[in-house]
């Protein structure tokens, strides 16, 4: 298990830096889609396989593939993959990337996954989620909801034919 | 959605239905005589060659798949050859109802196919049959006017002698 | 030895299923169309489609040069095994076959379905040409709108089966088959089955007469094989899921499990082929409409039917 989840984890590493530093954006986003089945291949190990599924569909196979859908369309050229080779200069990346590996180091202190002893956690079932999300976090949902609304009511407005308008 | 349901039962009930399909190499549909298939060249009754070389189905043909020679032999022409080219033939079947003679005829054949398209090339003795053809009593120079050995000139069927034109009887 | 062969064994049988089935079809919609079909290699013809692989496999493997070579070559392959991995939470036996009672076997069933996507779509992108790439946009767009319905509409089932897991789904349906108390849902969930297969009438990313071939222009031979292939597979896969979901599964009077799970696979299946044999394409608007203004809202009816239902059972002693 632990080196299944190691593993796992390596790819998801590997995956992440291949993201920021693939030219071409489709292969970019193909990285970042391992990354996150990498992800969930970590949270399955945890026995939360219902947040694992959800990520993968909503993130791997929902969200990336609008990603892919809008790369499609924007037909990127050599001026752009200029552009970008200039962002991956250290002085731009250096900031983050240490402010990223700190923030690593104290995720890595945190969890101590080589301790053992919190190792075989009860698989998280989809009721335990349902009950947490509208029992503990409610507010946060309904929040969340209103989030939401906001945007789709945006999208509409936005998307709304405006014909008789001109 | 009930159309669309109305559509799926009335395909569904072509299950039942009989097929339309003829499986051709077993089983060989009906071709009635004067189906316009294979070209071939037939013969008198005697067993002369009918083809007079007169040309006009080589000129009839759309597609000028037709080319021929004629010669001439005691009186009768001939054609020396007479090539039918069956890679640009279209079966219109003009050069029959051009033929004055009967001699090029269409018949309920159509398995030609080659593997090589120079072998589509039909000479006279590939075309020539030994038959009459769909016309069996028809001799053209039995019903022409032109003198033949052993035919001479007012000897043809419904023809009288000619005139004697240094004779003053009527 | 079952636990072990199991898992080597259906990916095979479901390979040589969907290569039959391509015979299968064709047989299928030559007798709705008052025809015959492929009847020459083999009695009746069933070795057409070993025929037809065997061309496949000897046609060269071209890769065009203007195409993205790597992705080129992944599309097909992501295809294939996003289909052939979910047969793994099918509950083919009362057994329940390889891992039919994973706790979150649908869902694992609608990830894998998530991730065909990328199949259409990097074919599309990775083919650069402009044909290809329609089929793409389309297959994507197409895709994720019938992913939305599909999840919503299953959410029924699993309300009244009170589980992700397949075989207690199978389980749940002793008394009553769901597609009689979850009928709206079976519906959406048919009409999502097709989309998401990208199977005729909604075979928009292929789309013959205007698309060239879609997303799989640019392919051929063996790549182009298991495009194919896959498709197939993924018509069985939603047939089976629909037996799973709605028809009782394994479950019927005297014959084993198995059988009765294959005799109503077999028969999704032959529904889904008259349904190519007898409906026109729609068009891509058509589509997405019957999408967003009927499936969507009839889904969430439904999952709000079931629920009121459920609760007023709950409640009501």
């Amino acid at each position: 298990m632990h080196a299944l989840a190691l593993l796992s984890a390596g790819i998801a590493f590997v995956g992440a830096i291949m993201v920021i530093t693939r030219r071409v954006a489709v292969h970019a986003v193909l990285y970042l889609v391992v990354t996150l089945l990498a992800v969930a291949m970590v949270l399955a190990l945890l026995g939360a396989a219902f947040a694992a599924m959800l990520e993968i569909i909503i993130y791997a196979g929902a969200i990336m593939v609008l990603f892919v859908f809008v790369v499609m369309m924007l037909n990127s050229g050599q001026p752009d993959a200029a552009r970008e080779g200039e962002w991956l200069r250290p002085r731009a990346w250096a900031g983050p990337g240490v402010l990223a590996g700190l923030l690593c180091g104290e995720l890595l202190y945190a969890a101590t996954p080589f301790s053992g002893h919190a190792w075989p956690l009860a698989p998280l079932t989809a009721r335990d989620v349902g009950l947490g999300l509208f029992g503990h976090y409610v507010l946060m949902v309904e929040l969340a909801s209103f989030l939401l609304l906001a945007g789709l009511i945006s999208a509409l407005h936005i998307g709304r034919n405006r014909v008789e308008d001109r | 959605m009930l159309d669309t349901l109305r559509t799926l039962f009335l395909t569904f009930r072509h299950a039942f239905y009989r097929r339309a399909t003829v499986q051709y190499p077993e089983q060989q549909p009906y071709l009635p005589p004067r189906y316009r298939g294979r070209i071939i060249l037939s013969r008198d009754p005697d067993g002369a060659e009918r083809c007079v070389a007169c040309n006009l189905c080589a000129v009839a043909c759309p597609v000028d798949c037709i080319s021929l020679q004629k010669v001439e032999a005691d009186g009768r022409w001939y054609p020396q050859y007479f090539r039918i080219n069956f890679s640009r033939c279209i079966f219109c079947g003009f050069c029959e109802e051009a033929c004055p003679t009967y001699a090029i005829q269409l018949t309920p054949d159509f398995e030609m196919s080659e593997y090589s398209r120079p072998n589509l090339v039909y000479e006279k003795e590939d075309l020539l049959i030994s038959g009459t053809g769909k016309y069996p009593d028809y001799s053209f120079y039995h019903v022409s006017g032109i003198p033949i050995p052993g035919k001479d000139r007012g000897a043809s069927e419904r023809e009288r002698p000619p005139v004697d034109i240094h004779s003053l009887l009527p | 030895m079952m636990r072990l062969s199991l898992p080597v064994l259906t990916p095979l049988a479901v390979l040589g299923l969907a290569t039959m089935l391509t015979w299968v079809e064709r047989r299928l919609l030559g007798l709705w169309q008052d025809r015959y079909g492929p009847n020459r290699v083999g009695p009746g013809g069933v070795f057409q489609a070993v025929a037809d692989g065997v061309k496949l496999l000897f046609k060269q493997d071209w890769v065009p040069p203007f195409a993205d070579r790597g992705v080129f070559v992944l599309a097909p392959a992501i295809g294939m095994m996003t289909v052939l991995l979910s047969f793994a939470v099918i509950p083919f036996t009362a057994m329940g076959g390889i891992a039919g009672g994973m706790n979150v076997g649908l869902l694992f069933i609608l990830a894998m379905m998530g991730l065909g996507v990328y199949a259409v779509v990097l074919a599309g992108w990775a083919s650069n040409s402009k044909y290809a790439l329609l089929g793409g946009m389309r297959a994507a767009a197409q895709m994720i709108s019938y992913e939305v319905f599909m999840g919503v509409s299953l959410l029924g089932v699993v309300m009244a089966a009170g589980s992700f897991s397949l075989r207690d789904i199978v389980a749940a349906q002793g008394r009553v088959w769901f597609v009689i108390p979850q009928c709206l849902g079976f519906c959406v969930f048919m009409l999502a089955g097709i989309a998401e297969t990208h199977r005729l009438p909604f075979d928009l990313p292929e789309g013959e007469n205007e698309l060239g071939a879609g997303f799989h222009t640019e392919y051929s031979g063996l790549k182009f094989g298991m495009f194919f292939i896959a498709e197939y597979a993924g018509i069985i896969l939603v047939s089976a899921l629909v037996t799973t979901l709605y028809l009782g599964g394994g479950l019927g009077p005297v014959l084993p499990a198995a059988v009765w799970f294959t005799l109503k696979t077999c028969g999704m299946v032959m529904f889904f082929i008259l349904l190519r044999a007898a409906l026109p394409r729609p068009r891509y608007d058509q589509l997405m409409a019957l999408g967003w203004k009927i499936l969507l809202p009839l889904s969430l009816l439904n999952v709000m039917a079931t629920g009121t239902i459920m609760m007023l059972r709950a409640t009501t002693p």
